[in-house]
Formats: C-alpha cells, structure tokens, sequence
C-alpha cells in the first residue's frame, strides 16, 4: 500500500512531463493529501463514434489516470477562466477587434493534444487561443497579445487570430484557406519521414469551403498524413447547420476519406477518436476526417450577442448537461480519482495564475514605433519602409 | 571546326551581322556579354530548367509542384527531364485546384520545405491569390518573425499570342503591391536563370513573373552565368544600355522593344538609356533616379494596364525624390491598352506598346 502510495506520489509531481515544463503547476498543496483516499486511475465507457467508410472505430471504453484527469481539468479550467478574462478585458475596450473564444469547446483542444506528441502539428483557423495555449503559448503571453503589448507572443503585431507557437500554425484570419495550409504540413511531414502528423482544424461554417475539398482530393491522392478535424459547433457565425449545408453529416464530407462522429464535449471520446486517427495517418494510410460535436458559449465573436439564432435555453441546456469541464469533474469525483476540494483549490490557482496573467497584460507597454517596419522579409540586410507619407521611413529588421 | 569556331566568333564579336536574328543582333548592338569566347546561346526555357536543375539538386528541400509539370513536361516545357530525373517526391503533377494546391505549397514551406508552385499562367493564379497574398506574403509579419515562408511562385504572366482576354492579364501591380512579397520580372535568359536561383535560396515569398513569348527567345550567357552558383541579386534593376538623352525604365518583354527602339533612335542622334527592373518589388527606384538624373527625361514602358500600374508608381516615386527636379519633360508612360485583350491579330497587337510607341514617345519627350 505504502509503494503504491509513494510510486502515485512521485507520478504526480513529475506530472506530464512536456506539459508541466511548459507552464507553472504547484504541486506542493496536493502533496500534502492523503493519498489513500484516491484511485490511480478509472475506466470509463465513452460514446460509440458513427463511422464513415470505416469497419471499427475508437475503442468505447478510455481509461482515465488521476494525474492525467488532474492535468485535463486544469488545463481546461485554464482557458476557460482565460476566454472570460478575454471577455471581460474586451467589453473593457482592453482588447480591440476581433475576438472569437473558445468556453465551451475546451475538451477539443486538450482531448487533441492529449493524443498527440508534441512533435506533431497543428493549424486552426481564428477560434484559436485555446489551441495557442495547448501548443506552449503562456496564459500572459497570449492575454498580451490580445491587449496588444510587446510581451504578446506575436509581439503585439497579429491579435487574436494570428498567434502561433511551435508547431503551431496559427491562428488564421481567412477561414478555410488553413485546411491546404495544413495539408502542405502533412506533405511536409511525409516529405521529411518524421512519423510526424499535421491536424487540420475547421469548423461547420467553413466545411463548406470549395478549396477544402481541393485539399481532400489531394491529401487522399497523395495519402498525406493529415487529420481534418471539423469543430462542429453548430452554428456559423449566425447561420445554423441546417441552414448552410445540404449534408450536415460533416464527418462524411470528406467522401473517399474515412471519418468518424465524436462526441466534442467528452474529452475521453476526443483523446481516443484522435488517437485512433493519428494512427491511421502514422501508418501511411493517408488522411482521416473527425467530426467533433461540440458547442460554443459565446456568440461568434465578442460583437455578438449569440441569442438572436439561438435560444437561451439551448445555451444554458448546453451548460448544464453537457459542459465538458463538469462532466470531467463528475465523473473524477464519483471514482475517486480527485476530490471536489482538490479541483476547487486548483480552481484558485487557475484563477490567480489568469489574474496575473491579466495584471502583465493590462500593464506591459505597446510595442515601440520602430516595431512597425520590422518582420517584413527573414534574413534580409536592413532596409526602409515606407511610412503614411514619403517623409516618414521606418527601417525594418527581419 | 576550330576554324569555323573562330569564323562564327568573329561572326558574333562585329559586324556586318547578316545571318543573325534581329534580336541577337540588337543584343550584341547593346553590348551585352558580346565577346566572352565561352558564352553559349540559350534560350529563357532552358535558363529556367538549369536554374530548377541546379537548385533541386542542391538543396533536397526544394521541389516542385504544378499542373502538368511532371510527366508532361511541363506546360510549356520549363521542366522538361525534371521528372525523370528527380521522381514523384520531388516533382509532383497536382489537379485542376489552384486553390487548394497553393495553399498546399505555402504550408509546406511553413514547415520548413522550400516548393516551387507553379502557375500554368498567373492568370490562374487569381484562384489562389488569398493563399499568396494573406498565407504567405502576411505571415511572417503577423508572426513577429516565427513563421518564415520561402516558397516560390513562377508561371507565364502577361499577353502571350491570341489567348484571349482572359489568358492575358498582367499581375505585376498586383503583386508588387503587397508587402511581405517580393516580386521578380526576367527579361533574358540571364535573368531568368539568375534570378530563379535568388528567389529559391531567398527565405521569403517570391512571385516570379515569366513571359510565355520569351521562352523560346536565345540569348547570349556569359561563362560566369553558366556557374551553379550565379544569382541575380533581388532588388537590383539593370543597365542594358548606357545612353544620354532618354531613360526607359521597362520589365520582361518590353524591354526587348526598348532596345529595338533604341537601335533605330541612335540613327538619329539619340542615346537611350534603357533599364531592365529585373526586380518589380522591391524596386530599384534609385538606379531609375540616378539615370533620370543624367538623361532627364523619363518613359515607363510595361504591358500590364495603366492604372494603378508599375509605371505610375515610377512615377509617383521620381515625383517625390531628388530626380524630379531633373525632369525636363513630365515622365511618360507605356502601358497596354485600357481593356480586356482582344484576341485578334491587329486589335491585339495594337493593345501593347510596340517599338514605333516608344519611338514616338521618345521624340515626343525630347521635343523632336
């Protein structure tokens, strides 16, 4: 009993590994738990996948470690409680602009990372600051890009659509035009016989995108390793499924390609579905199409109110039955894996950790003039840019 | 055959030049490379097969992707041999879908390959303009430097013979009106190969501006343009000829016609000063000032249409330097004609600037 106390003791402070390196965790308040009150880990039954063209799918069931239950639910609180800080700082008129977020739809971007390496690749368009964060962008970095201060991970110079990290391709204003870009990923990965896999987000609006079903002939033809991962959220900005495609069965649009249904908001049926298409594409059986069903809280972008295509009660029905932080919640509390006080003080951390990160974003200057010029060619001798008249010149460094 | 070596060379270095194309012959009239013993005739298309040749084998980065350019050949036979050469790998026929292929070209150099896309004609180009313009020409900007794109992107721009309206458009001012783009226009072989070579080795989004009539044309290349590491330097415009009295500032094929007109001109006195911009953007505004400067007088000559044209931003350029107050004349523009491209002969030939347009131009200008 004492081994296997200790051995979960040990396990949960190295946490997992890349994503603890990542960001700060602290560890020392769950050491201080008695341990003989939780499980180690927790088999769960998940929701059967529909199939397209497909003979099996994921497995039903998922198991489920407290340490990894322990890092999905703080890494969704994260950008949970950084999307309503987000909220908040725009309606301060902080933020400017576009500002598309992602409450609700938390258990995509951490189910997808969960079933892929690091070394893998990923591309979304503009609803893309959950994914920043799940890819190594900081909580403060991405705050303060968003605010538009020099400490922004783009240096205060893309905004809330155009954020990228390492192996992360943004963040894309255009929507659809992702879908090639992540497809040219894939080619690259196979190019370079990495094992490496590019996953190509989109959602329910842009399915609809004629060079979308470019990029499925071609990545199909060339058995590129892509995933496309539609996130279905049911609406396009204002416009329901129902009313912008003729087949609203998106996991079969990709036609020759095999594709699955997942349930979006279960981030057990997101990490198996994902893992079972990453490794379709490992093994060189070319693309695999993921329909992840899920729902956003707010409306479109901060600009919308989100009520006026859609009940109320849709929203709070939503909330309520199945918001995917909950649901991990509930089922980590009802098998022992964590307590409801545990996830509370990690609540409390989150929100500090989102409130310093706030504190940075609303403090750090904007970026120096001189920024402007800069970051117009890579490895280019300095060299003038022009400015709103012919007197004014800003040098540009690449 | 030394013998008939050293009678073609003495053929090549002076006149009387009977037997020669008229083109070679204005060539060598303007003093281009005329008499290094190692220099080879070769045409545009062979310039650019070389150029492709020499950087796919350097670099296993570097490949090519396009319509017809594998087993085919190529449309217009740029990559003849390529694909028997190098294989599916690195020379890949993609379908009908500019869109999608482009966008498939800028993510590949987004995760570190270096492609070659190629347009059958820029025209088509228009399909995936989103893909040059905002993927690749905006990203390392919006990066803040992570997100490099070293992709290039040649085809056939501008009028051919007869293809109609929609087979002619010129994109250089599209283009070069972009930043985070360079956009480069050859004229001869040199800087067809020259230049194919800079914008593959250059980190950044290259749209290089082809001509379909120029691919057959020979021209004289030097033996140091035959090395497998010449470049033509982007950003840098050059003087074809030296000359006095007028400067024509031109790009890709139009600089032909430049010549042409300036062979007949020097008859009459006047020394034309002809520049080939090589490079649309960035432009080389202070070789053009320098020239304008010395001669003081100022024709654009392009085939792309005027209005919002690669010579009314020379224009506006001069206007607002220290050649201005060199002018003697107001700067003249050449441009095609203000509508769509008519498809026969005479209409079309009369919807771009010939030789006897500039010489017009010209004397107009001077006063004469």
């Amino acid at each position: 009993m004492r081994k296997m106390l200790l051995a979960a003791l040990s396990r949960v402070l190295q946490g997992p590994a890349a994503a603890a390196a990542a960001r700060p965790v602290s560890r020392v308040v769950v050491a201080s738990r008695n341990y003989a009150d939780f499980a180690s880990e927790a088999t769960f039954d998940i929701k059967k996948c529909d199939l397209h063209r497909l003979e099996e799918g994921p497995p039903v069931t998922a198991v489920l470690t407290r340490e990894e239950g322990l890092h999905y639910y703080r890494t969704m609180q994260t950008i949970r409680r950084m999307e309503l800080k987000s909220d908040q700082l725009y309606k301060q008129k902080i933020i400017r602009g576009f500002c598309h977020l992602y409450d609700g739809q938390e258990a995509c971007c951490v189910g997808l990372e969960a079933a892929i390496n690091p070394t893998d690749h990923v591309i979304t368009a503009y609803r893309a600051h959950g994914y920043a964060y799940t890819r190594g962008t900081a909580v403060r970095e991405i705050l303060a890009e968003l605010t538009g201060r020099k400490g922004g991970c783009a240096k205060g110079k893309g905004g809330s659509m155009h954020m990228y990290a390492h192996h992360f391709y943004g963040g894309n204003g255009i929507v659809g035009a992702q879908v090639p870009l992540g497809a040219g990923i894939a080619l690259a990965c196979k190019y370079f016989g990495k094992d490496e896999i590019c996953l190509t987000l989109y959602g329910d609006g842009a399915a609809n995108q004629g060079q979308i079903f470019e990029t499925y002939n071609m990545a199909a033809l060339w058995k590129l390793p892509c995933i496309f991962i539609c996130e279905n959220n049911r609406y396009g900005m204002g416009t329901s499924v129902e009313r912008a495609a003729a087949s609203t069965d998106y996991y079969k649009r990709g036609d020759y390609i095999p594709g699955i249904r997942v349930d979006g908001m279960d981030i057990l049926c997101v990490r198996e579905a994902t893992k079972f298409a990453a490794e379709h594409c490992r093994s060189g059986k070319g693309p695999m199409l993921m329909e992840l069903q899920t729902y956003r809280y707010h409306g479109h972008s901060m600009s919308d109110p989100g009520i006026s295509y859609r009940t109320r009660e849709e929203i709070q029905e939503v909330r309520s039955k199945s918001d995917p932080i909950t649901l991990l919640k509930d089922r980590m509390v009802n098998n022992s894996l964590s307590s409801v006080e545990e996830l509370k003080e990690i609540d409390v951390e989150v929100r500090k950790e989102i409130e310093e990160a706030a504190q940075f974003a609303t403090t750090d200057p904007e970026p120096p003039l001189e920024e402007l010029g800069n970051h117009i060619y890579k490895n280019e001798p300095p060299f003038e840019v022009r400015g709103p008249s012919q007197w004014i010149k800003y040098k540009s460094v690449g | 055959m030394a013998a008939a070596a050293g009678a073609l060379r003495r053929l090549v270095r002076c006149g009387p030049q009977q037997g020669l194309g008229r083109r070679l012959r204005l060539q060598l009239r303007s003093g281009i490379h005329g008499s290094a013993p190692a220099a080879v005739q070769v045409t545009v298309r062979d310039a650019l097969n070389q150029a492709l040749d020499e950087e796919l084998e350097r670099d296993e980065r570097v490949f090519l992707l396009g319509e017809e350019v594998a087993q085919y050949d190529g449309a217009y036979k740029i990559s003849r041999g390529l694909w028997k050469k190098y294989g599916d790998k690195r020379i890949i026929d993609t379908p009908i879908s500019e869109m999608g292929f482009t966008g498939i070209a800028v993510g590949a150099a987004m995760a570190g390959l270096r492609p070659i896309c190629e347009f059958m004609t820029f025209n088509f180009s228009m399909q995936a303009i989103d893909q040059v313009i905002n993927s690749a020409g905006k990203t390392l900007y919006m990066s803040a430097g992570m997100v490099p794109v070293p992709v290039v992107f040649r085809g056939p721009n501008g009028a051919s013979a007869g293809v109609g309206a929609q087979h002619s458009q010129c994109f250089a001012a599209w283009y070069g009106h972009c930043p985070g783009l360079k956009v480069v226009s050859p004229w001869s072989s040199e800087d067809a190969k020259g230049l194919l070579k800079a914008s593959v080795r250059d980190d950044n989004p290259v749209v290089m501006l082809e001509n379909e009539l120029m691919y057959g044309v020979p021209f004289e290349m030097a033996e140091e343009a035959q090395s497998k590491d010449f470049l033509v330097p982007i950003g840098k415009a050059k003087i074809e000829r030296q000359g006095t009295h007028v400067t024509l500032v031109s790009h890709s094929r139009s600089v032909g016609h430049c010549l042409e007109a300036a062979a007949v001109l020097v008859k009459e006195g006047v020394e034309c000063e002809v520049i080939n911009l090589r490079t649309i953007r960035p432009m080389d505004v202070e070789s053009i000032e320098a020239s304008v400067v010395k001669t003081n007088h100022l024709i654009t000559v392009e085939g792309g249409w005027p209005q919002f044209g690669v010579g009314a931003e020379i224009c506006a350029r001069i206007m607002e330097g220290p050649a201005f107050n060199y002018l003697d004349a107001p700067a003249v523009r050449l441009t095609g004609a203000d509508v769509p491209m008519p498809y026969a002969k005479i209409l079309e030939e009369n919807c771009l600037p010939q030789v006897k347009d500039i010489i017009f131009a010209v004397k107009k200008v001077l006063n004469i």
